[in-house]
């Protein structure tokens, strides 16, 4: 089977759906069609833009060019992170741990499924390459910022009980304990979800991309598993290092609560 | 027992200095607002703050902050409450001859802390923090919400728990006769500051 190729007018009746929504949403004086039209004009142009890029990308396949692109993504990714955040740690360090959990964990796990589970030849073939990394990115920065939300804003509400345990003793780590689960199981529940829909819920879309694309089902349904497996890994393991990091910038030295260093 | 304090200041807080030895319990007193409880955050390491504090010589930063706050003892005004039973706020049960003379049931150790009034908060608050046997107990308007005779009857067991311990306390008070009949020191905060020697 080949893919069907969708035409600009096809494109545009999906866009009139959109439409037709905001014009709804007018009549009902609910005031979302300016966000709307923004948002789907936004997305438009995002992923024009993408396609040609990628579309160069591969053309020239050269380590440099990806080494960029990956570099782009990752701070762009850092950034959302930190602008979704309620009570956001305060000056670079709020960027960093952000930067830094994601940056770390995604590196490291798009490396390693490069280079010992895929194979492709060179081993940053663009085409498995930017979309890895995108997918694995993509779900560490809701879970990391979930987390981080969790843990910043559940300190700022929490306040007479950390102190409190201060106060009898114990040290920054104990009194915050199940805080740090907490805000752990916070960023992992999108993560827990998709595993539990994947199949039976939802068609996840590499894997229904995959399929549109001719490939026979089982052989998508495999890369499907990995990536769930990745992105599982990777969210975990980057929402408990944004945690540790996190948590250790709410104390100081002293193991004084510094809930001054959030911003609101 | 040796308590001093060269001093200390901070954001909200302006120089206050003191010293205490065993026995002693210092009021402090002195307009809302003043520093008064920031002054008993300073002592438990619980706010930044300048000055020099030192407990039998040895300085507050020499010290690890949890060991620190487990011999310098703050009971703030309001006490914070952070597992579901009392009992898991409780370092050890405290004796019974302790709860009867604040007139707390035996049975409240196990209770929900959801069902505790304000009154048995703060008196439970103080026993929680004299079971870590403090050195130096700093107490926020510890009977602000206390009948006269739960008043009396906290004052009692503080000063003979420092008596018997030869601990000291801080006692932020805003009752200008609070504590006299316990022959304590008064500490006067102004906006300048306040010395007591």
């Amino acid at each position: 089977m080949n893919i069907q190729i969708l035409s600009v007018f096809d494109l545009i009746l999906a866009g009139l759906l959109v439409l037709a929504l905001g014009g709804v949403q007018l009549l009902l004086g609910l005031g979302l069609l300016r966000s709307l039209v923004w948002g789907s004009v936004r997305m438009v142009l995002q992923l024009l833009l993408v396609g040609l890029v990628l579309k160069s990308l591969f053309a020239v396949a050269n380590l440099g060019w990806i080494t960029l692109m990956a570099s782009v993504m990752l701070l762009l990714a850092g950034y959302e992170v930190t602008a979704r955040q309620k009570r956001p740690i305060k000056g670079w360090r709020g960027y960093g741990i952000g930067l830094a959990s994601m940056g770390v964990t995604a590196a490291i796990i798009t490396l390693f499924t490069l280079t010992v589970i895929i194979q492709p030849q060179p081993w940053y073939t663009p085409q498995y390459a930017i979309p890895l990394l995108g997918m694995i990115l993509g779900n560490t920065m809701t879970g990391i910022g979930l987390a981080l939300n969790h843990l910043t804003q559940t300190a700022w509400s929490s306040r007479n009980q950390i102190e409190a345990r201060l106060l009898m003793g114990q040290t920054a780590r104990t009194a915050t304990r199940e805080l740090r689960a907490d805000a752990l199981r916070a960023g992992l529940i999108p993560t827990l979800n998709m595993l539990a829909a994947a199949g039976l819920i939802s068609l996840p879309g590499m894997m229904t991309g995959q399929i549109l694309a001719g490939a026979p089902p089982m052989e998508a349904v495999r890369y499907q598993i990995l990536i769930m497996l990745l992105i599982t890994a990777a969210t975990g393991f980057g929402s408990m290092l944004a945690v540790h990091l996190g948590s250790v910038r709410l104390f100081d030295a002293r193991d004084r609560l510094r809930l001054d260093r959030l911003g609101s | 027992m040796q308590l001093t304090v060269q001093n200390v200041a901070g954001p909200h807080l302006p120089p206050v200095s003191f010293s205490l030895t065993s026995g002693d319990i210092l009021t402090v007193r002195g307009a809302s607002g003043v520093g008064k409880s920031q002054l008993l955050r300073a002592l438990a390491d619980l706010s930044e703050h300048t000055g020099v504090i030192t407990l039998d010589g040895v300085a507050q930063s020499a010290i690890a902050p949890a060991e620190w706050r487990k011999r310098v003892v703050y009971v703030p005004a309001e006490s914070g409450w952070w597992a579901d039973t009392v009992a898991e706020h409780f370092t050890a049960i405290p004796p019974a001859d302790w709860l009867a003379r604040l007139s707390l049931a035996p049975e409240l150790i196990e209770a929900p802390v959801e069902r505790l009034s304000t009154g048995e908060r703060q008196r439970l608050a103080l026993l929680r923090a004299l079971m870590l046997s403090p050195r130096v107990l700093l107490l926020d308007e510890p009977t602000a919400n206390l009948d006269s005779r739960n008043t009396t009857a906290m004052a009692h067991l503080v000063a003979d728990y420092v008596r018997a311990e030869g601990s000291a306390v801080v006692w932020v008070t805003h009752d200008a006769t609070e504590g006299d009949r316990l022959g304590a020191h008064v500490l006067q905060m102004t906006p300048e500051g306040g010395q007591f020697s």
